[in-house]
C-alpha cells in the first residue's frame, strides 16, 4: 500500500487541530490511493498537496494556544484585584510595607536628582567635550603642585606654536566681584576679562548683539539678569558702563543667564581682555601664573593627545631663567567635563574630588532603598503561612506555579507603583529643605519623560526585587501538606529573613558611624584653635584707591567713632590668605630648594586688630621707621626657615630687597581649617613694594557695641572716601564658617539618611516582631497560665532580634571603620576614631531595636492569656 | 428564526449525510455530492463544514473502524442530530412557503407578454 507524501503528512499534523487530525488523515489517505489506482501516484501527489492547503481554514487549523492570551488578561485582572484586597485586608502591614518603601524611594530619588545634577554638571555647552582648562604642574618643595592658573602668554604661545591642535584658545581672569555703574545705578556682579573667542567656545546664547562683540576693545557682555540689574526693561546695548570706578565700556552684547550647573553659572559680565592687556603685560612674565587658560581642540582630536603635545610649552618658554625652570613646569589638560567632580590633584596625578560625594551618596541612596525592600521581603515570608491555604487551594484547583509567581510579582509591583505616587509627593514636599541643605537648586522633572521613565523603571524592579524571594518561597508550598494544616516553615525558613535583618542593621549601624565621624571630624575643626579673633571683626572690600591714599584720615575717623577698637587694612581677606611668594633666599638655604610661602601685606596695628600672638620679637610698630623693611614670621615659617634664633635674620626676596625678621608669631589658620598651617611673611604696606594692592579693611569692632549700630557709624565714613559710595561689608566669623560649608552640608545629609534609615529598618523590626507575638499567641497564653512572669516572657520574645542585631554590629564595626579611616585621610587636621563612637552606634541601634520590639513583646506578654487561649 | 441558519453548502452537506444515513463519513459524503451535484468538493471545505455543523450542534459524530486502506487511521462517522433534523425541516419549510407565495406569472413570463 502506497502512503500519501511524508513532507505534506508532516505539514498536515504540524497545524491540523488534534481532535480531527486522525480521521482527516485516514479520509485523506483514502482518497489518495483510489487516486493513485485511477491516475496514478503523480497526480496523487499533486492532489493530496492541494487537499492539504486546502485544509488550512480557521476551524481546522490547531488554536494557537490562543485560548491562553484572553485567559491570562483575565488573571491579571484578578491578581490585581486579589492583591488589591490583600493591602486593604492587613491595614497595618501594608501601611508599614508601603511607608517604608516611600520613605526609601523619596530618598532614592532626592539623592538621585542631586547625583544626575552633580553628573550633568558643565554638559550644557554645545562643545563640552573639547573644551579644557590648561592647568599646569610644577615642582614646588619636592612636591608636585597643580595649579589652575597660568601665565597670560600662555594664550598666545598655545595659538602661534601649537595652532593646529585647537579650535579657540582663551586667556582670562578668573572671576571676581566687578561694579558696574550706570548713572547713579551700580550693580555688583561676578565677571572675567576674557579674550572674545570665549563666547563662541560657551556658544553664549545672544539675546541682543553678536558673539562676536568682544573683539570691541572697550566691550563688555552682559549676562541677562546683569543687564536687567543696571538696566531694567531698556535695552541694553551700547550703552556705557563705569566698571570698578576705572574705566568705561560700552555694552557690545547681552546672553542668556548660564544655568546654576556649570562652572561659569556666576559669569554676569564679560569684558574685554584689551582692557587690562596693556597694563598687565607690563607687570606680569612668564613666572605670574595669575590667569586662566581654557581651550577648544579640534573635533577630532584627543585630550591625551593634546596634553602630550603641550606639556613642554611653558619649559621651552622658561628654560634660560633659572628662577622659573627651576618649577619644571609641565602643562597638561583637565577637561570640562572632570571639572567639576575630579577637580583634586595630588602631586600632580588627578586624586578624585566631588565623584567622592557622589558615589557616597549614590551608595547611601541605594542602600536606603534596599532596605525597605528588605521590609517588603520579610514582612511577606513572615506572614507566608497565612497565605499557605490560599496558595494551597489555588495549586490543587489547577493553579501553575508560574502564575503564582506572577501574583505575587503583581503584589509587589503594585505595593512599590503605590509608594512611588507617596515617594514623589514626599519628594517634592522635601525638595525646599533639601535644596538648603545641599545648597542646590534642584527641581523635580516634572516635564521629562526621563524621569517618568525613571522613576516607573525603578519602581517596578523595586517591586520585581522585593517580590521575587516572596514569590519564589510562597508559590513552592505542597498543596497536600499545607492544606493538612501542617507547618509551611521548618526551622531553616527562618535563617534568610534572620540575613536580612542582619543586612538591615548592618547598614544602618555603619550609616550611624558614617555620620558621628563626620559629624566629629566638623565639630574638631570648628573647635580648633585659630590663633587669633575673628570676632567682631567686619571687614570691608576696598574698591577705590582713595580709601588707600587716605588711609591715616579713615583709621583715625574710625576709631573716633567709638565702636571701633582698631583698624588695619590687609593685602586680601585675612580668612583665606590664598597669596604665594616665591623667590626667597636666606642663609643656609639649599640653593635647588624651590621655596614658597603664603604671604600678606598688612598696616601697622593688624596685630591688634585680629589679637595674634607674639612668640618671640616684637609687633610692628609706626614709630620705627625700619619696620618696612621688616618681616614678621610664623612658628611654621621659622621651622621652615631652619632658624635657631630667627629674630635680626636676614631674608633676600628677589627684586624686593633685603628683609629683617623682626618677630615671630604663633600659628594661625587662614587657610582651609583641615590642613596644616603653612609657612606664613607679614610685611607692612611699603615703598619697597609698591604692587601690592591692599583689597581689605578690616574693623574690629567693640564688643559692647551693638552691631547694627556700628555698622551704620562706619558706613558714612567709608562712603565719604569712596567716590562712587558702595560699601559692603562681611562679617570675618561668618566668612571663616563658610569653609565648613561642603562639610557641613555632607554631614547634615548623612545624618538625614541615617535617621531614616533606622526608621525603615525599625519599622520592619516592628513589623516582623508584631507578626511574630501574634503567631505566638496561644503559647504565650499557656505560659502565662503556666506562671511565666511579663519580664520572663518579654525577653523570650525580644532576645531572637537583639541578637541579630548584636550580630550585625560586629559585621558594622570594622567595615565602618576601614571606609571611615580612609576618608579621615583627606584631611590632614583630624581625628582619630575612638572607640566610643562605635560604642554609640551600637547601643544605639540596639536601644532602638529593642524599643520597636518591646513594643509588641510587651503588649503580647501583658495581655489576657483567656483572651489569647480564645483565639481558636 | 436565526437558530436554525444553514449555508446553501451546509445544508447540501447536512442532506447528503442524511442520505448516507449510516455510512457518512468524510469521503463518502464528498463522493456523495460530486456524484449527485455534478460538483467538486475539496476535503479542506467539506471538513470544515462537517465541524461547524457539528458545532452548531446538528450533527454528532462517533469513531468508526480501522481499515487498512486508511493506513490504519479510524473513520469518522457523522449522523444527523434531532437539531439537525429540525434545522432540516426548518430549511425545507420556510423554501416551501417562499415557494407557495410564488406567482406563477413571475416564472412563465411569458403570459405577460400576450
Amino acid at each position: 500500500m502506497q502512503n500519501p507524501p511524508r513532507i505534506w503528512m508532516k505539514f498536515f499534523h504540524w497545524f491540523c487541530h488534534p481532535d480531527i487530525a486522525r480521521y482527516v488523515e485516514g479520509d485523506l489517505t483514502e482518497l489518495y490511493r483510489e487516486r493513485i489506482g485511477e491516475k496514478g501516484r503523480r497526480y496523487a501527489n499533486v492532489r493530496f498537496a492541494v487537499d492539504v492547503l486546502l485544509l488550512l481554514r480557521p476551524n481546522i487549523i490547531k488554536p494557537l494556544s490562543g485560548s491562553q492570551f484572553t485567559n491570562n488578561r483575565i488573571m491579571f485582572k484578578s491578581y490585581f484585584t486579589i492583591g488589591w484586597r490583600n493591602l486593604l485586608r492587613n491595614k497595618g502591614y501594608s501601611i508599614i510595607n508601603i511607608g517604608g518603601l516611600a520613605i526609601g524611594m523619596t530618598v532614592a530619588i532626592l539623592i538621585g536628582l542631586w547625583v544626575h545634577n552633580e553628573v550633568s554638571y558643565d554638559k550644557n555647552f554645545v562643545n563640552f567635550r573639547q573644551i579644557a582648562q590648561v592647568m599646569q604642574n610644577q615642582v614646588l618643595d619636592g612636591q608636585v603642585e597643580t595649579w589652575r592658573s597660568q601665565a597670560m602668554y600662555l594664550g598666545p604661545e598655545l595659538r602661534n606654536n601649537y595652532g593646529k591642535n585647537f579650535e579657540r584658545v582663551v586667556i582670562g581672569t578668573f572671576a571676581d566681584n566687578h561694579t558696574l555703574a550706570v548713572g547713579s545705578k551700580t550693580a555688583t556682579v561676578s565677571g572675567s576679562f576674557m579674550e572674545p573667542d570665549i563666547a563662541d567656545m560657551l556658544s553664549l546664547n545672544m539675546i541682543s548683539g553678536s558673539r562676536s562683540g568682544l573683539k570691541d576693545i572697550n566691550g563688555a557682555m552682559l549676562s541677562q539678569s546683569a543687564a536687567r540689574a543696571l538696566f531694567g526693561a531698556e535695552e541694553a546695548i551700547n550703552k556705557i558702563i563705569r566698571v570698578d570706578q576705572e574705566f568705561d565700556v560700552a555694552v557690545v552684547g547681552v546672553y542668556e543667564d548660564l544655568p546654576d550647573n556649570c562652572s561659569f553659572s556666576n559669569l554676569d559680565v564679560v569684558l574685554s581682555w584689551q582692557i587690562i592687556n596693556q597694563a598687565m603685560e607690563q607687570r606680569t612674565g612668564w613666572g605670574n601664573s595669575w590667569f586662566q587658560c581654557l581651550v577648544q581642540l579640534r573635533g577630532d582630536l584627543t585630550m591625551e593627545s593634546v596634553s602630550a603635545a603641550i606639556k613642554d610649552a611653558k619649559m621651552k618658554r622658561v628654560m634660560a631663567d633659572a628662577n622659573n625652570a627651576r618649577f619644571k613646569p609641565e602643562l597638561f589638560l583637565h577637561p570640562m567635563s572632570r571639572w567639576h567632580l575630579y577637580s583634586s590633584f595630588e602631586n600632580g596625578l588627578p586624586a578624585g574630588g566631588q565623584i567622592r560625594y557622589v558615589y557616597m551618596f549614590g551608595l547611601i541612596g541605594t542602600f536606603v532603598l534596599v532596605l525597605a525592600c528588605i521590609n517588603f521581603m520579610n514582612l511577606s515570608t513572615a506572614r507566608s503561612e497565612k497565605r499557605a491555604k490560599e496558595v494551597g487551594v489555588r495549586k490543587s484547583v489547577g493553579s501553575l506555579r508560574r502564575q503564582l509567581i506572577a501574583q505575587f510579582f503583581t503584589e509587589s509591583v503594585l505595593m512599590a507603583l503605590l509608594a512611588l505616587a507617596f515617594a514623589v509627593v514626599l519628594a517634592q514636599l522635601a525638595l525646599p529643605w533639601f535644596n538648603s541643605v545641599a545648597g542646590k537648586n534642584l527641581s523635580i522633572h516634572w516635564n521629562s519623560p526621563g524621569f517618568y521613565l525613571t522613576c516607573l523603571a525603578f519602581s517596578v524592579l523595586t517591586g520585581v526585587i522585593s517580590g521575587t524571594y516572596p514569590a519564589i518561597i510562597l508559590s513552592s508550598f505542597k498543596p497536600v501538606s499545607v492544606l493538612k494544616g501542617a507547618r509551611v516553615a521548618g526551622r531553616n525558613a527562618f535563617l534568610p529573613r534572620k540575613v536580612l535583618v542582619v543586612v538591615q542593621f548592618t547598614v544602618s549601624i555603619s550609616l550611624i558611624v558614617v555620620t558621628v565621624v563626620i559629624f566629629n571630624q566638623v565639630q574638631f575643626a570648628q573647635q580648633r584653635p585659630i590663633g587669633y579673633t575673628i570676632h567682631d571683626i567686619v571687614s570691608v572690600p576696598i574698591r577705590d584707591n582713595m580709601i588707600m591714599k587716605h588711609y591715616d584720615a579713615l583709621r583715625d575717623e574710625l576709631l573716633n567713632t567709638g565702636v571701633v577698637e582698631e583698624v588695619a587694612a590687609t593685602e586680601g581677606s585675612m580668612t583665606s590668605t590664598y597669596t604665594t611668594n616665591g623667590g626667597f633666599s636666606w642663609q643656609g638655604k639649599d640653593p635647588d630648594r624651590t621655596e614658597s610661602f603664603v604671604t600678606l601685606g598688612v598696616t601697622h596695628e593688624f596685630g591688634k586688630t585680629i589679637g595674634w600672638t607674639m612668640e618671640e620679637g616684637r609687633d610692628f610698630s609706626r614709630n620705627i621707621v625700619s619696620d618696612s623693611s621688616g618681616f614678621i614670621i610664623n612658628e611654621a615659617a621659622v621651622k621652615y626657615l631652619g632658624f635657631q634664633d630667627p629674630i635680626g635674620e636676614t631674608i633676600k626676596w628677589s627684586s624686593n630687597g633685603e628683609w629683617k625678621i623682626i618677630g615671630v608669631v604663633k600659628d594661625m589658620v587662614t587657610q582651609s581649617p583641615f590642613s596644616s598651617v603653612n609657612p606664613m611673611i607679614f610685611f607692612l604696606r611699603s615703598n619697597r613694594i609698591s604692587w601690592i594692592r591692599f583689597n581689605a579693611v578690616n574693623v574690629k569692632l567693640k564688643p559692647s557695641a551693638s552691631m547694627t549700630g556700628a555698622i551704620d557709624k562706619i558706613r558714612p565714613i567709608f562712603t565719604r572716601y569712596d567716590p562712587e559710595k558702595t560699601f559692603s561689608y562681611a562679617f570675618a566669623d561668618q566668612e571663616f564658617g563658610k569653609k565648613f560649608d561642603d562639610e557641613r552640608r555632607i554631614a547634615n545629609l548623612a545624618f538625614v539618611t541615617t535617621l531614616l534609615a533606622i526608621f525603615i529598618s525599625c519599622l520592619g523590626l516592628f513589623g516582623l516582631s508584631s507578626y511574630m507575638a501574634a503567631q505566638r499567641t496561644r503559647e504565650i497564653g499557656i505560659r502565662k497560665v503556666m506562671g511565666a512572669s511579663t519580664a520572663q516572657l518579654w525577653k523570650l520574645l525580644s532576645k531572637d532580634f537583639v541578637v541579630l542585631v548584636a550580630i550585625s554590629c560586629l559585621i558594622a564595626v570594622p567595615i565602618s571603620s576601614y571606609f571611615m579611616r580612609d576618608w579621615l585621610t583627606q584631611y590632614e587636621y583630624r581625628i582619630g576614631i575612638s572607640w566610643y563612637v562605635y560604642a554609640l552606634a551600637c547601643g544605639g541601634a540596639l536601644a532602638v531595636s529593642l524599643i520597636t520590639v518591646s513594643f509588641q513583646s510587651l503588649k503580647a506578654a501583658w495581655g489576657n492569656p483567656v483572651n489569647a487561649l480564645r483565639t481558636e | 428564526m436565526k437558530k436554525y441558519r444553514l449555508g446553501e453548502f451546509e445544508e447540501v452537506v447536512l442532506l447528503t449525510v442524511g442520505i448516507l444515513y449510516d455510512n457518512a463519513y468524510g469521503v463518502s459524503v464528498k463522493k456523495e455530492i460530486e456524484q449527485r451535484l455534478k460538483r467538486k468538493v475539496s476535503v479542506g471545505a467539506l471538513q470544515s463544514a462537517l465541524r461547524r455543523l457539528e458545532e452548531k450542534g446538528y450533527l454528532k459524530t462517533h469513531e468508526g473502524e480501522e481499515t487498512q486502506e486508511r493506513a490504519g487511521r479510524p473513520k469518522c462517522y457523522f449522523t444527523l442530530t434531532a437539531l439537525g433534523k429540525r434545522a432540516l425541516a426548518h430549511t425545507k419549510t420556510t423554501r416551501d412557503s417562499l415557494w407557495n407565495a410564488l406567482p406563477d406569472i413571475a416564472l412563465n413570463p411569458k403570459f405577460n407578454t400576450w
